[in-house]
């Protein structure tokens, strides 16, 4: 089963409506708590940095018996020294979005934490694309 | 814990999912920044926070959690009620500051839970 989304870069508000249906298209297919919620987790992680640092993109969403991958794709600025943007804390959301509740510098290292993989591909100026597997045996 | 004990404690005014508050929490965090909501999986059933935006409802919903409460007589706009009611979460907003609000819940027994998958 695949799902699409395009995520709304103008819109905060909608910011994770994506990854709230993908929770309950799992839900319905029964599979359990734990891998939903690391799913739902990471997926909105990704969808949030979509909005807030790349104004927007598409996911897709590809659940197969083994695992359930997602992959992000935008054409925002891109990340310059992915390394860096991995580590914990790093983040260069401006005041307005602290204000938000978001840019501690988490997101991708949470990213990383919930998933069995995760692989960044960014081009300054092009885009980013990020594609994350979780797992189901 | 019920919801009902939070509400009494904290002299809290129930935004939405009033016939929810009999529903059992073992813990909760306080934070106003998402990402270190969303970086410990426990099993926390309750958000306290000064943040009243959508992405704080999404948050708690994909942490599987069951309430928020919004501190220092923080009101979310209708919409953002309305989003927290459709996915069956419990609103509550406190005069409390943060600080004082979590304190009264902790040592209450509402403690801030085993890490699970660490
Ligand atoms: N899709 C993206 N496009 C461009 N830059 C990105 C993208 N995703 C992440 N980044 C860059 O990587 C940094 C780290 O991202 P990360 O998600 O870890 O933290 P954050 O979004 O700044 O804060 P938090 O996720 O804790 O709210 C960001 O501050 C930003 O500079
Ligand atoms: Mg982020």
């Amino acid at each position: 089963m695949t799902l699409h989304y395009d995520i709304d870069g103008e819109n905060f508000q909608t910011a994770g409506e994506a990854s709230a249906n993908v929770k309950k298209v799992l839900r319905q297919l029964g599979i359990s708590t734990d891998i939903i919620r690391r799913v739902a987790i990471a997926m909105y992680e990704g969808e949030i940095n979509m909005v807030i640092h790349a104004n927007g993109g598409v996911a897709d969403v590809a659940i197969t018996p083994d695992r359930i991958e997602m992959t992000l794709e935008d054409s925002g600025n891109g990340i310059p020294d992915i390394a860096l943007a991995m580590q914990e804390g790093y983040s260069t959301a401006p005041e307005n979005v602290h204000e938000l509740g978001f840019g501690a510098g988490m997101g991708l290292p949470n990213m990383k934490k919930y998933t069995d993989e995760m692989k960044i591909e960014s081009t300054v100026g092009v885009g980013t694309k990020v594609f994350m597997a979780v797992n189901l045996k | 814990m019920k919801i009902r004990e939070i509400v009494e404690l904290l002299e809290a005014d129930v935004l939405c999912g009033a016939d929810r508050l009999e529903s059992e929490v073992h813990s909760a965090c306080g934070s106003d920044m998402m990402s270190d909501v969303l970086a410990f999986v426990k099993d926390q059933a309750v958000l306290l926070t000064g943040l009243v935006n959508a992405q704080v409802v999404r948050t708690a919903e994909m942490m599987d959690m069951r309430c928020i409460v919004f501190v220092r007589g923080k009101m979310p706009p209708p919409d953002v009620i309305e989003l927290a009611d459709d996915s069956g979460l419990v609103l509550l907003s406190c005069r409390e500051r943060m600080y004082v609000a979590c304190g009264r819940l902790y040592t209450h027994g509402l403690t801030g839970g085993g890490v699970v998958g660490e």
